[in-house]
């Protein structure tokens, strides 16, 4: 069986360097050549892995006391990769941002001009940092909460590499001007391929571990977990149906046209949204935030509620990007009238992760990873609350199109997204390094409240700015003349656009400190001015 | 299959079958018999490392 399951591991990835042969040979233009190099050295790679991996003795399913021998080394992994991309993308979104306020930063070079970075910091955000935090975090999780080792021996990390070739295909094509202008979707045909490939490698290692599961019951962060990664193959193969003008070259026509190419693009975009920046992350927030707080979920029955009003409510929301274009109003109020009942779901999900904290809320003055998980939920809620007041037509009407939906999506972004993801990350690596705790709980501390700072500087310069670029743009003389052009409303928002730069540097600078103490945390250093707990100078004092 | 039957039958029995499988949903978190089985389920993560 495992010899078998090897030699077919072996026997793709020899194909897939054969294809990448004939992508080298025969590329009809340069992107793709240097992809077919790129894909040639991963199948190559891949098999010397295998190779390694197959000649290693199998690790065993559980310990010699009967305990889950679980797979901490992909987790491992899986933290490193979420902090290096979480950097790049979070540097890429500073640049730019500074690029929109003193725009001489493009260098005039074609490699770095905003259409081409903005993608790139985008999709190194959402899809390198986020998916790389979903995939760690989902396969330490499903062990854990199953109590049984991860399934397969080469297949996760033929997800993990995989999806890492995935990031840097994507990326080096939006330098390169590889584009199919689909946004959240910029990567072209044969990459899409490609994660289609591994995304069901994913979802197989995910749903063979749940079923090898030892309890009964199936906890519900791998419910949330699951509706992710089922949603995204369903969003990516729709929206991303399309045909290569040449099997050898990187251009591609979707198969969509007009509003209806609009209408699956924001189906796509929005589920996105909804299912990898909110379903993966809460299920992030069911075992972590337990988990932290050593309290059982408030209400489980709630999460229960939570997951499937999510998961029927979310898929509507789409058309809410669309007002006022082409798309059939019914369209339009239908996409509104989801939007404004996500309200309850997302809120009743931010009771229950924030209610878990009843009778333990002392530990957030103690215990700043904790809060950190504790205020992206809070952050969940405010933007939650954002989105559907946004989704009305006569508020999108002044919103749509300025700059407070970029600020409404960093609330959402930086604050729930990034937040949870740092709080799992902070509890995760003490774990799969076995180290007895963090490195430092002050440089924690420096992080959260640095990081803090910066998004409230972002999303509070993004209303600011935006509110005021949507009564710009609506504004009438007397004559019913419009009373600005343009370019008025751009001169106008500078300021703005550096204090929101000065927010990301910040947001950037809580991510370094991070990546330090994380560090640190993996050599099993302990910062020597903080004891350990329980040693006499962190004991309460006398009464 | 026309656009127009499509739609009927979406805004009909599509929107009938979602109705239901979410009153299932419900029904299923909210029955009294889960109660214990949910009470063992929300401390599944406390119980490993």
């Amino acid at each position: 069986m495992r010899v078998a399951a090897n030699c077919l591991w072996l026997g793709l990835f020899g194909a897939g360097g054969l294809y990448g042969l004939l992508m080298v040979q025969r590329a009809v233009d340069l992107g793709f050549l240097l992809h077919g190099i790129l894909f040639l050295a991963f199948c190559l790679a891949a098999v010397a892995l295998t190779v390694r991996l197959a000649l290693s003795p199998p690790p065993a399913r559980a310990l010699p006391d009967d305990r889950p021998h679980y797979n901490d080394a992909i987790v491992r992994a899986g933290v490193i990769a979420s902090t290096f991309w979480g950097l790049i993308g979070f540097a890429a979104g500073l640049w730019i941002a500074l690029q929109l306020a003193f725009p001489a930063l493009n260098f005039d070079l074609p490699w770095t001009n905003f259409g081409r970075l903005r993608p790139v910091h985008t999709s190194a955000v959402i899809f390198a940092f986020g998916g790389n935090v979903l995939i760690a975090t989902s396969f330490h999780v499903v062990q854990r909460t199953c109590r049984t080792r991860l399934a397969g021996h080469v297949a996760p990390w033929f997800v993990f590499w995989g999806y890492q070739l995935f990031i840097v295909l994507a990326a080096s094509g939006y330098v390169l001007g590889i584009t199919q202008s689909k946004e959240y979707a910029e990567p072209e045909w044969y990459v899409d391929l490609w994660l289609t490939l591994v995304w069901v490698a994913y979802l197989l290692v995910f749903m063979a571990t749940l079923a090898r599961r030892r309890e009964p019951h199936i906890y519900v962060a791998n419910w949330f977990f699951l509706a992710f990664i089922v949603t995204v193959a369903m969003l990516h193969l729709v929206n991303n149906a399309a045909l290569p003008v040449s099997f050898f070259g990187s251009k591609s026509y979707i198969a969509w046209a007009g509003v209806q190419d609009a209408l699956t693009q924001w189906w796509y975009g929005h589920n996105a949204v909804g299912f990898f920046l909110t379903a993966g992350f809460l299920g992030i927030m069911y075992y972590f935030i337990p988990k932290q707080a050593e309290r059982p979920v408030y209400s489980y029955r709630l999460s229960i509620v939570h997951f499937w009003a999510l998961i029927f409510l979310y898929i509507w929301a789409g058309p809410h990007h669309l007002h006022y274009t082409a798309l059939p109003d019914w369209a339009q109020t239908l996409g509104m009238t989801f939007s404004v009942m996500l309200w309850m779901p997302s809120w009743g999900g931010m009771i229950n992760g924030l209610m878990t904290l009843s009778g333990a809320w002392d530990k957030l003055r103690t215990d700043p990873v904790l809060r950190m998980l504790v205020v992206s939920v809070a952050f969940y809620g405010m933007s939650t609350f954002e989105g559907p007041l946004m989704s009305i037509k006569a508020v999108n009407a002044l919103s749509h199109y300025t700059d407070w939906t970029v600020g409404h999506v960093h609330s959402g972004a930086l604050g729930w997204v990034g937040f949870v993801s740092f709080g799992a990350l902070y509890v995760l690596a003490p774990v799969v390094w076995r180290r007895e705790r963090l490195y430092s709980q002050r440089l924690v501390e420096w992080h959260f409240w640095i990081s803090s700072i910066g998004i409230v500087l972002y999303i509070t310069a993004m209303w600011v700015s935006g509110i005021m670029q949507g009564l710009m743009w609506r504004a009438y003389d007397s004559l019913g003349f419009l009373e600005y052009s343009f370019v008025e409303t751009v001169e106008a928002m500078h300021p703005f656009y550096v204090i929101r730069a000065l927010g990301g540097a910040l947001f950037v600078a809580g991510a370094l400190i991070m990546a330090y103490n994380l560090w640190r945390t993996t050599r099993g250093d302990i910062r020597e001015s903080e004891p350990l707990a329980g040693s006499p100078a962190m004991a309460p004092a006398a009464a | 299959m026309e656009y127009e039957s499509v739609r009927i039958f979406a805004a009909t029995w599509g929107l009938v079958a979602l109705v239901v499988m979410f009153a299932v949903a419900v029904a299923y978190a909210l029955w009294p018999r889960n109660r214990a089985k949910f009470r063992d389920a929300a401390r599944i993560p406390l119980k490993e490392d």
